[in-house]
């Protein structure tokens, strides 16, 4: 049961992400991996990691989509063409390394032995679990996380400002 | 109960397919997307180990990824936006001033 | 000498000046806006308080008995490598004794006369540093108990003179001097040093090496006997006495720092420098340094006989050269200076047939009289305003009364006139020349001829006669102020009545008690020179038709300048007599200096300038050094412009390409692992 669930959703992740990097049009792109998260979403919630499955789902697609799309429409952008003479050297090079680094890598995970899960108990991705460890443990990545987020809100505020002139 | 290689394999093809859309697509917003997917396929990665180690630490990290994530979103959407209103263009070979 | 006391007195004699010479050289240019008292102070002050120490420990050795008048203050271990030893320590024998009181006496004495010579000048406090610098350098030679300390004051004294002959640095004429005569004394030091080493070597060979002198001392004679081989370019294989070599090779040393012959050039040209130095460094004790040297290697000399006779040939000829030019010159100040160089060489003449109580005789006398007629000069100079061509003089007696007088006592001494000091250590070394060997005798005799002649062709010119100055000048000349006559009037009593401390038995000394000069240094040099030796009779009889000889000749010489020069009607008759060729060819050699200044340059200078202007300087320095070190240059420039410059592209893609290539490669490095 588990296992049907896990290859549905990842075969959906693999399609979105795929037609996402071959779309065309930037707003089919956008919903493309505004898709691939939702089933990402799915497979964390396999995992045992409910709370965040649902922070992906508000803030990951629920807010950073929707402010790709806001810029996006506010930037009017049209279906991105592919100009003659595209298929530079770079790509094929681009391309071809990710293969060969797909092949790899495979090879590297198949050789690591399988790791049986150990059993956890019910409070295991919970909201309150989560929170017990973020304000004990990782007390300091926390904060610094939320200096970090002021200092992205003021940036972006700045670089986007239009000037008064 | 899946097992953990397979979280990891798909969380490497997905990756992978974000490595090649960043070093091939022209419009910059669809670069930043593939990025937000590589993001996104490590966090994949971070919770099946956690699962398996039976350690929330992971959760942590996803969570801080996910705020970092976030806020390189809105800031480079900003410098997209600031860029277009000088060259009239999102595409990259285009914002190359930074060449000898 | 066994026994040595140790005191601890010696080591702020030599500490004085050096602090006189770090407080003026760090704060005197301070100082010097505010007044130069606290300058003259500090500089007049500390050699005064080497005087001061230096009596007292004199008067130390005086009561001690004869055979143990050696005072020892060992300051610290300086070196100590394998087998070599130097320390910081200071020896106090009759021989250093000597020295030490002429040095900081008439230093002194300088000391004080600069302050008024020197007044307003901007680099008055420059002078004073340099000046307590010379004093420490000086000290540390005539006191050090080793031979390395001994070349650390030998150097040290090298060096202050250049910058004091340079001082007026802004005159390049005048720096030219200051670096003559460092790298003629350079050329002397290379000597210097080769004996050292050979010494130091050879005594490695049997036993336990040193360069302590009363080790020195013990040892040499197991050296006696040893030779040295070398090969000269034209001559083929040299076998030499060990001892002769070493000799030969530390008077090169003295050759040099003495001038002698051959690097005699560089004294003459160093009267550049400011009149006190000249008095001070060029006449009472740096060119002396050569003499005490020879001196205090005594012991090794007296078992080379072949070096000694080459000292003896050597000061002879130089003394009989330097008389010559002497004759021909016509600044005041090159009178004396090569009056300094023919000096130098009868007490070179001394120690080379033996007679080394009589040259330190003479070194201390020279040291009275030779200043003295340095600082008159100096007193005439300022008068006149600066004024140094003699042709340009006369007739200053009636306007610098105490100058002439002093100065004239001078001169009566130099030539040799009892009982005046220079007439009893002259006549030492001429009576101790004879019994050695009547050439040299009849050179050292010729040469009092010739010194008389022209110190009192220089006294006639200057001070007698009618004034020769133009009218601006005469207005202008003046008595110098006290704090230049008193050192003179000093030096003056000084000049007369040094002599009765050395007054030979032979001619009535008794009534004095005997010869205590003499008596002073015979635990130094034994037995040596000492005239008392002979019996009485004999001894008396040529001691006194030698000395009867010596007056005549003298005076002899003062008669005919006075009838060339003094007589203004007398000069157009032997003027008109000089007007043969021959005659006139002689004196331009003469004046010429012997050409001997342009042999150096043509043979010596001229090819080293070619060498390095063509060879060292084209070829190596341009060609081959910048060829490499520019090369490197532009191969980086290079490579930066066309190879790496090309991969900054600005499209941000190809970097990405480049960190997912560098990605691949870190996953194959992990794979392989």
């Amino acid at each position: 049961m588990e296992q049907a669930v896990f290859y549905v959703f990842a075969a959906i992740a693999l399609g979105s992400s795929l037609a996402m990097v071959v779309q065309r049009n930037p707003v089919a792109a956008a919903m493309n991996l505004v898709l691939t998260m939702f089933s990402l979403a799915a497979l964390f919630v396999l995992l045992q990691a409910h709370f965040l499955a649902v922070i992906q789902l508000l803030v990951y697609a629920g807010a950073v989509m929707v402010l790709f799309l806001f810029v996006i429409m506010f930037l009017n952008l049209t279906e991105d063409q592919m100009m003659p003479g595209r298929r530079s050297i770079l790509h094929v090079a681009g391309v071809a390394l990710a293969i060969y680094a797909l092949f790899q890598l495979r090879a590297l995970i198949q050789r690591t032995p399988p790791v049986s899960a150990k059993p956890v108990d019910a409070a295991f991705g919970t909201t309150k679990a989560i929170g017990r460890l973020l304000f004990s443990d990782y007390l300091l990545p926390f904060e610094i996380t939320s200096v970090l987020i002021l200092a992205a809100i003021v940036g972006a505020v700045v670089l986007a400002k239009r000037r008064l002139d | 109960m899946v097992p953990t290689n397979h979280y990891l394999m798909l969380s490497a093809v997905l990756f992978l397919i974000g490595v090649a859309g960043v070093l091939t697509r022209r419009n910059a917003i669809i670069v930043l997307m593939c990025v937000e997917l590589m993001l996104n396929a490590v966090n994949l990665s971070f919770l099946a180990f956690a699962r398996a180690l039976g350690d929330m630490g992971g959760h942590v990290f996803v969570f801080v990824v996910i705020a970092v994530a976030a806020a390189e979103a809105a800031v480079g959407l900003a410098i997209l936006l600031a860029v277009f209103r000088n060259k009239q263009t999102v595409n990259i070979d285009e914002l190359n001033l930074m060449r000898w | 000498m066994e026994h040595a006391t140790s005191i601890d007195l010696v080591r702020w004699i030599v500490a004085a000046p050096l602090a006189g010479a770090i407080l003026n050289g760090l704060f005197g240019r301070r100082m010097n806006r505010n007044g130069e008292r606290l300058i003259a102070l500090v500089g007049c002050g500390s050699v005064a308080v080497s005087f001061a120490l230096a009596l007292a420990v004199v008067a130390r050795l005086l009561s001690l008995p004869a055979e143990s008048r050696l005072l020892v203050d060992s300051v610290y271990t300086w070196i100590q490598v394998g087998a070599l030893r130097a320390d910081v320590a200071f020896a106090v024998d009759p021989l250093s004794a000597v020295m030490l009181l002429v040095v900081t006496g008439v230093g002194f004495l300088i000391h004080v006369y600069s302050v008024g010579y020197m007044q307003r000048d901007a680099g008055f406090w420059r002078y004073f540093t340099y000046l307590n610098l010379f004093m420490f350098s000086m000290l540390l030679l005539v006191l050090g108990d080793n031979l390395l300390l001994v070349f650390v004051g030998w150097e040290g004294v090298g060096l202050c003179s250049y910058l004091l002959i340079g001082f007026w640095y802004e005159d390049p004429e005048k720096a030219s001097a200051g670096k003559k005569a460092f790298v003629v004394n350079r050329v002397g030091d290379f000597g210097f040093l080769l004996g050292i080493f050979l010494l130091f070597w050879s005594l490695a060979q049997t036993g336990e090496p040193t360069l302590h002198f009363a080790e020195i001392a013990a040892r040499v004679g197991t050296l006696a006997d040893r030779t040295v081989s070398f090969t000269l370019p034209f001559a083929g294989v040299q076998t030499w006495g060990l001892l002769t070599a070493i000799g030969l090779l530390l008077f090169v040393g003295a050759v040099g720092k003495s001038a002698q012959i051959p690097l005699h050039v560089w004294l003459p040209d160093a009267m550049a420098g400011p009149t006190p130095v000249s008095a001070l460094i060029h006449a009472a004790t740096m060119v002396t340094a050569g003499v005490y040297m020879v001196a205090r290697m005594h012991f090794l000399y007296d078992l080379a006989p072949g070096a000694l006779q080459t000292i003896a040939v050597i000061g002879a000829a130089t003394a009989m050269f330097a008389a010559t030019m002497g004759l021909a010159q016509t600044d005041i100040k090159k009178v004396l200076a090569y009056s300094t160089v023919s000096q130098l060489g009868y007490m070179f003449l001394a120690c080379g047939v033996g007679a080394y109580p009589a040259a330190i005789f003479h070194l201390m006398t020279h040291a009275c009289f030779k200043g003295l007629l340095f600082l008159g000069s100096g007193s005439v100079i300022h008068g006149m305003g600066g004024e140094q061509d003699m042709r340009r003089m006369g007739g200053l007696a009636k306007l610098m009364p105490i100058t002439t007088w002093t100065f004239l006592v001078a001169t009566l001494t130099i030539s040799g006139i009892p009982p005046l000091a220079g007439f009893f250590s002259k006549d030492e070394i001429l009576f101790e020349a004879v019994r050695a060997s009547t050439v040299l005798w009849a050179v050292g005799a010729a040469t009092a001829f010739l010194t008389a002649f022209y110190m009192f062709r220089l006294f006639f010119l200057t001070f007698t006669g009618d004034s020769r100055a133009d009218a601006d000048t005469k207005h202008h000349i003046h008595e110098s102020p006290a704090v230049m006559w008193a050192p003179l009037a000093i030096l003056a009593v000084l000049s007369a009545t040094a002599g009765l401390i050395g007054w030979p038995e032979a001619l009535g000394g008794s009534l004095v008690g005997g010869n205590h000069f003499h008596h002073f240094l015979e635990p130094v040099f034994g037995a040596h020179g000492a005239v008392t030796a002979h019996a009485p009779e004999d001894a008396g009889l040529s001691e006194l038709s030698m000395a009867a000889v010596s007056v005549a000749i003298a005076l002899l010489g003062i008669a005919l300048a006075w009838l060339v020069y003094s007589k203004a009607k007398g000069m157009i008759p032997m003027v008109l007599a000089m007007k043969s060729r021959a005659f006139e060819f002689l004196m331009r050699t003469v004046s010429n200096k012997y050409y001997v200044d342009e042999l150096y340059d043509l043979a010596i200078v001229r090819p080293i300038h070619a060498v390095s202007e063509t060879v060292l300087f084209r070829l190596v320095d341009v060609r081959i050094i910048d060829g490499l070190v520019n090369g490197v240059a532009d191969f980086v420039e290079g490579t930066a412009m066309n190879v790496i410059r090309r991969l900054q592209t600005g499209v941000a893609q190809a970097y990405a390409l480049a960190m997912t290539a560098g990605m691949v490669a870190v996953i194959l490095y992990i794979t392989l692992h």
